[in-house]
Formats: structure tokens, sequence, C-alpha cells
């Protein structure tokens, strides 16, 4: 465990407030026990002199330093008119009773630190503690409320209400994954990871600040041409054309997806990084639903054709207005429900955080791909070999599908039917670790934030992978982490690929339609085919 | 005489901050689904599992069960069974401090037995309650001061414990363990079988002046009423927000149903005016956040859509280009 630090520290300018420690850190199970991990690539004293980065050795927003002290003044002012609408009922009525209950009742017993899986793997490092910058926004928001009186500090502790406090906070509310791990463990019900994406959202929409990747390049981005990836309808059209043709070259079966098929039983949204980076993944889903004999279709109007929703992790705006447009695109086609692809944070804003924002007609039945894909394949519809993925399986459970909606046992229904050597991860379900790139860690990756993500994030997935499989890490024997969900797989494959984990132990990763395909017995053998990796 | 007072006061208060609060917090308004799995009440909480592992999800009444909630909450409540399975160290000192509490709210419950029976001129001496009222007073004091004390040594031993704590969080756990070595005192020095406290507690049933009692007595009434009065000012009003932080948000997963009341109360909030200032908001006032979620972003194609009030006067429907206007 590194030192704790002062709260009185948080506001007192200095190059960085902690740092990442190696001798404090938990080593990697076998074969990596033994390696020598390179240093965290530092910021160079460009990037320390540009950027607001005085929090540890990484940075995620990239917020350039105010020119002058009034340029701090009048960011310290926004901050606190941001905190005051974060507090009121018209601007923040989506998340206020959390909130509040959050902010008011923290017994500060640090129950929940051990559950962090970025704490404990960067060693117990203090500025990583789930409450730490919980604690700063606490203390903020009752100093501001109260005028700083000495009834407040006494009650609530102090700190310095100024830029550098401030710009630390930024950066802390990017340390958290937003996986809600240590709210489960909290014995009262606080939750600090609520506590993060409030700050976020304070930042994003009062003050217009939040990562590039998940805000200009990613939420304005989908809205304005239709995906964060930048694929316009023409474009998404032709790709999906490339992954019917590969797709029934490879399966021997033909692959048509059909494009705006109004009154279809199915709206299919897929997180447009799957057609580009997994393209496997939608084209066995084409292949799959067409089998089953369903209804389906996907959408090519502006926004439809991208399940993603990134306002959920850091702006309420951003998040409506997606989440809108997305039953809108399904109520014009006049689908009878939308599925959400292996997407983990779309099923969370879609299925349950939309919940309460659509109404009427929007309201339209939205519903899990892994619940479809349980029902098509218990149902008989498909032929299925298990014997084709007689290779050792785990499954990783993405937090928004598991944890946060309680989507737990059909993935693992179908994966008990399809693949004989399928074993659970330790824990697992609802006590599962997040991957490391949860809550836009997996596509920030502005100076070493990448970096730092494997090296902090996403080493304890990496270590349940390996633990996982321990029995046989013979690079020569394939092993498949079924990874559900784009960002998981994203994280999960930078993981792997750090660690050449294919050439050191033969662990791949994968979606979860890929592994049904591959099982499907009028299929030509090997569509996983690990010999081409 | 005006020692009888005190108590009524300390009550008065704790009453009045406990409504205040809960009537704050219940009055909060509806927000957006936010639960945590396991939820108790679902079918499938064993696991975690939820109504939505379910084919056409929406075609079945989502299964409640109370049962299932009672069966986490109530040893929830009595064994904190929560920090027993993720923090076993702090369970050793948390525990022995709530049973000392609950012990001690059932010991003022059997003062007030014992002196409404004397009231009403049953002889209660040779009976078994002032035994038991002996008994569960001790052993609260007991349990307390050891809880008070081992959270207060946890808090200091830790840094990192003792970075996050505001002084109030110490003089907190110095409030509990002196009023619990003080009844202890009093017990032990002036007061052996609680009969100068039993003789107050009548005093207050009755309305009647308490008479002569040892100063110690009269020092650990006016503590104890005090610290009653002043645990629910403070975030130990948990004691009951917690009702609010399990039922109103870990497991809140009522479904938003066309006309249902939780679909008028989202309407009536989604015409909340906002004022958030970001470039890609520019809340002014005026925008509610049905103008917000859709209005239009660039010309990208985004249309304005008409959303419910809430009253199910004005369905909502996607306005058509025409009535938007040429971008």
């Amino acid at each position: 465990m590194t030192t704790a630090v002062p709260f009185a520290n948080v506001g007192r300018p200095s190059e960085r407030l902690g740092t990442l420690e190696e001798k404090h850190r938990i080593p990697l199970p076998p074969p990596y026990d033994k390696d020598e991990e390179p240093p965290l690539p530092q910021l160079s004293a460009q990037v320390r002199a540009a950027c607001e980065c005085s929090l540890d050795d990484t940075v995620a927003v990239s917020l350039p330093r105010p020119a002058s002290p009034e340029a701090e003044e009048a960011l310290v002012k926004s901050f606190l008119a941001g905190l005051d609408k974060l507090f009121s009922e018209a601007n923040n009525w989506t998340f206020l009773e959390p909130l509040v209950l959050s902010i008011e009742h923290c017994a500060k017993c640090q129950t929940c630190a051990e559950a962090c899986h970025i704490f404990v793997e960067s060693g117990r490092n203090e500025l990583y503690r789930p409450t730490f910058r919980s604690e700063i926004l606490r203390r903020l928001y009752f100093k501001h409320k109260s005028g700083g009186s000495l009834v407040s500090r006494f009650q609530h502790g102090d700190i310095d209400i100024n830029w550098t406090t401030i710009a630390r906070l930024l950066e802390l509310a990017y340390r958290c994954n937003l996986c809600r791990r240590c709210a489960q463990t909290c014995p009262i019900g606080v939750d600090n990871g609520l506590l993060a994406h409030e700050i976020r959202k304070l930042f994003s929409m009062e003050l217009g600040i939040a990562p590039k990747e998940i805000h200009e390049k990613g939420s304005l981005l989908q809205l304005r041409v239709g995906s964060s990836t930048g694929m316009s309808p023409a474009a998404v059209k032709d790709n999906i054309d490339f992954i019917d043709q590969d797709m029934s070259e490879k399966t021997g079966i033909p692959v048509k997806t059909r494009w705006d098929v109004a009154g279809a039983d199915v709206l299919l949204m897929h997180n447009a990084g799957e057609i580009l980076a997994w393209p496997e993944n939608p084209g066995a889903f084409a292949l799959i639903l067409d089998a089953a004999g369903i209804s389906w279709t996907l959408s090519s109007e502006l926004v439809g054709y991208d399940a993603i929703n990134y306002g959920l992790w850091y702006d309420d705006a951003q998040f409506a207005r997606v989440a809108v447009k997305h039953a809108q695109i399904a109520r014009k086609l006049g689908v009878k429900k939308l599925v959400i692809g292996e997407c983990g944070h779309a099923h969370k804003s879609m299925m349950v955080i939309a919940d309460r924002v659509l109404t009427g007609e929007l309201n339209i039945p939205r519903e899990s791909s892994m619940t479809l894909l349980d029902d098509i394949v218990a149902s008989g519809k498909l032929k299925l070999d298990p014997t084709r993925n007689d290779f050792p399986v785990t499954l990783h459970d993405p937090c928004n599908v598991v944890r946060l909606m309680g989507v737990v046992e059909p993935q693992r229904r179908i994966l008990r039917q399809i693949a004989p050597r399928f074993r659970e991860m330790t824990p697992h379900g609802v006590d599962n670790y997040c991957c490391g790139g949860g809550s836009g860690f997996a596509i920030m990756s502005g100076h070493n934030f990448a970096d730092w993500r494997m090296r902090v994030a996403s080493r304890r997935k990496f270590r349940q992978i390996l633990e996982a499989f321990a029995d046989d890490l013979d690079p020569k024997h394939p092993k498949y982490v079924c990874a559900p969900c784009s960002n998981c797989k994203g994280a999960i494959r930078d993981i792997l690929k750090r660690y050449r984990a294919w050439e050191r132990v033969g662990i791949h990763y994968g979606g979860l339609a890929e592994l049904i395909v591959n099982a499907m017995a009028d299929v030509k053998p090997g569509f996983i085919n690990f010999s081409e990796l | 005489m005006v020692l009888v007072f005190v108590p009524y006061l300390a009550a008065a208060v704790f009453v009045a901050a406990v409504v205040i609060r809960w009537v704050k917090i219940a009055r909060l308004p509806v927000h957006l689904r936010w639960e945590l799995y396991p939820v108790a009440h679902e079918r499938n909480s064993a696991y975690g599992g939820s109504f939505f592992e379910r084919l056409d999800w929406w075609k079945h009444h989502p299964p409640t069960s109370r049962m299932g909630e009672l069966k986490v909450m109530v040893p929830e409540m009595l064994l904190l069974t929560g920090v027993h399975e993720h923090d076993r160290a702090l369970w050793f000192r948390s525990y022995p401090f709530h049973l000392g509490l609950y012990l001690l709210a059932g010991f003022i419950g059997l003062l007030l037995a014992g002196a409404i029976a004397q009231t009403f001129g049953a002889r209660i001496e040779a009976g078994w309650l002032p035994t038991t009222t002996t008994v569960v007073g001790v052993a609260g004091l007991v349990l307390l001061a050891a809880g008070s004390l081992g959270l207060l040594l946890r808090r200091l031993a830790s840094p990192a414990l003792r970075a996050h704590s505001a002084a109030a969080d110490f003089a907190n756990l110095i409030f509990f363990f002196t009023a619990a070595v003080l009844g202890l005192v009093t017990f032990a020095t002036v007061d052996r079988d609680f009969a100068s406290l039993r003789l107050f507690v009548r005093a207050l049933v009755t309305f009647q002046p308490a008479g002569e009692m040892p100063a110690l007595v009269a020092i650990e009434i006016v503590v104890v009423s005090a610290l009653a009065a002043y645990i629910p000012l403070t975030h130990m009003s948990h004691f009951f927000t917690k009702w609010f932080m399990y039922h109103d948000v870990r497991w809140n997963d009522e479904v938003n149903q066309v006309g249902s009341k939780l679909e008028a109360a989202i309407g009536r909030q989604l015409g909340h005016k906002v004022d958030w200032s970001a470039p890609h908001i520019r809340g002014d006032g005026k925008k509610t956040w049905v103008d917000v979620a859709t209005e239009r972003v660039s010309d990208s194609g985004l249309r304005p859509v008409e959303l419910d009030a809430g009253d199910g006067k004005n369905p909502p429907r996607v306005l058509s280009q025409k009535e938007i206007g040429k971008p």
C-alpha cells in the first residue's frame, strides 16, 4: 500500500499528486510472474507543460492549462455553478436522489476499496481508492454549500477550492471504470461509481470538458455523421456487403443482410466498431438469425447502425439524444423489438437507463441479444455440433450486461450447450471484474493512457483469464475468451497483445455469436480458425 | 424538574430530524434506473438474474418477491451481513457497536414498559422485567463501549482511514464511547439496578418531577439525550436512509410502462427547464429536457420529436420535415 494522500495536498500545486509504484504491485500468475515490467512511459515535458496532468503519471482528458490566473478563476466559478446545477432538480432530476444519498451518507469505512480492481492492481495506490475522488467532491460540495463554515469543516472536512483541486478531480473521474463493483460491497448503499459519473457530467454539461474520444470523436460524431467510427450510411452498407460475401465464402451458407425492412420482427443494432474491427461478429449474427428463420433487419439511417451511446458514461444530454434517435428509428421502421448486439454499454443504455427517458410511442420493446441467441440455441432450430468447439472456453461478464442489468444465465446456457470445455472465471457473474476498458477506457488512448489502462485497469482481467486456463497454458493448445461486448473485446484484445498471450500461452478471444456459428454442423468446419492467427 | 424536559427535547429533535430528512428524500424526483444486481425481489436473485433474461420480457409481469427482500434485509439489519462478507475485520468492531445500540434501544423500551406498568399499579420488582432490563442494558453498554472503542482505534491506526476522516468522524465515536462508559460507571457506582433511571423514566411517563437523583445519573441522561438528538443530524442517519438507498436505487427496477404514473412523472420531469452551459447544450433556462434531447445537433438529419407531457393527451410523434422547416 502506498502512503495516504492528505486532502490538504489535493489543492497544492505540484508536478503530480502521486505515482505508480511497481514495488507494491501483485505479480501476475505464471508464466508472467518472472517478467520484468518495463516502466510506464512518462509524459513528456511538453505535455506536462501544456496539459492539466498534475494528478499522476498519465492524462485522460488532455485539458490545456488555463493561460492565466483569471482564466483559472473563471473555470473555478464555472465548476461551482455546475456543482449547484448538479444538485438541482431541474438540471439533474436524472440522478439527483442517488447522488444526494451517496454524498450525505458515506461512513468512510473503506469496505469498498478491496472490491476495486484499479485500486488493488495499482498496488493499492491511494489516488485510486474508490472513496478518494468521492471525498474530494463531497468536501467541495459541503464547503461551497456552507460557505466554508466551521461546523461544516468539522463535520465534513476541509479542502481548497481552487483550480488545482478541480483539475485533479477531473482526471480522477477518469480513473474509474464505472463498473460499480465497489457499490456492491457498500453496507450502506453508497455508490462511488455514481459519484465518478456525476463528476464527469458536471465537467461535460457545464464546462464542455470531456475526453475527445468519447465526446468530440464519440457521441458528437455519432450524432453528426451517424457513427463514432465515422462511417456514413453508404460506407456501412459497403462494409456489410463485404462481410456478407466473406461469411458466405467462409461458411458455405449464403448470407445477405437486409436493410430497413419495415415491420420486421427484429431491428438488430450492433456497435459499429464490430463492423470494422470484428466483422465476423455481425456476420455470425446474420447467419444465425437467418438460419433460425427470424425476420430481422439493420437500419441504414444515421445513428441507427451504431448502437453505441457514450453519453451513458459522461453526459445525460448526449445520452438522451442518442437514445431518442435509436427509439425513433425503431418506431419509424415499425419493428416488433429492438435487439442490442454484443455491446455491453449499449445494452444498459437502451434497456435500463433509457427506460425512463422514452415515453409513449418511443417506449418500444428492447431486448438483449443474449436472450434471443439463448432462445434460438435452445429451440433446436440450429443443428449444433459442440465437438467443433472442443477447446477451453471461458466467459468474460461485461459489467453493463451482468452486474448492471442482471443478464447472467442466457449466455451461460448457450456455452454449456456448445462449448464442452467451458469453465468460469473466478469470480464471475454479478461479482465479475471489469475488463479495464469500461466507461470509455477501451477507446481512450491519448498520450500514455492506454499503457496505464493495460498496466492497471485491465490487469485484474488478465490475471483472471490466466487463472481460468491455468490447467493448460501450453501455447500449442488454443484457448478462447468469450467476451460478448465490443468495448470488453477491445480491452481484452489489447491486454492479450501486450503480454503476447497467443504466442506464449495460446489464448485468443472473440464474441459469443462466433462460437455458435463455429458449432453449426451446416457450416464449413473451422469458422474460428486458430491456425490463421 | 428541568431534567425531565431534556429527553423530551431530544426526542423532539430526533423525530423532527428524521421526519424532515425522510420527507426531503422522499420528495426527490424519480430518477433514471440505476439498479445493481442481485436485486433482492427478483425471482433469480440467488445468482443476480433479472427479468431481462426472459425472451420478450415485456409480455410478462415482472416477478417480485417481498419475501426475497426480507431474506436480505433482515439479516443485513440484524447481523450486518454485508460488512461480514466484505470486511471481516471491520465487522468484529462494527457489529458489537450496532448490536449495542439495538440492545440499548431495547433497554429504553424495557424501562418505559416497566414505568408504564408501575404507573398502572403493577408490582414489577419481583418479576422478570427488572432483571431483564439490567442484563439488556449492561450488555448494550458493554458492546457499545467495546465497538466504539474498536472503531475509533481502527480509524486512528489506519493512515487511509485517518486521512479520509473529518474531525466529526472521530468525535462521533468518542461521543458514543463516552456515553457508554458513563452508563457503565453510573451502573457500577450509584445505580446498580437502574432503579434511579427507572424512577426517572416513570417521572417522564407521568409528567411528574423526578425528585433527587445521583449527579452521575443526571449527567448520563443529558449525554444520552444529546447523542440521540445528534444522530439523525449526521451521516449516521443511514439507520433509516438505507431504506431509500436499497429500495429507491439499488433495487429499483420498476419498468416504465405506457400510461403509468411513472411515465407521467417522467413526462413532467422532461419538461423541466435546463440551464447547463456547455456549448453542446447551451441551456438558457428556457429549453426543456425534451428540447435538448431532440434538437438538431447539426444538419445531420436529426429530427426533433415531440414527447408526451406525461398526461397521455399528447402521444409522442416524430415531427415532419414540413413542421420542422428547412435546416
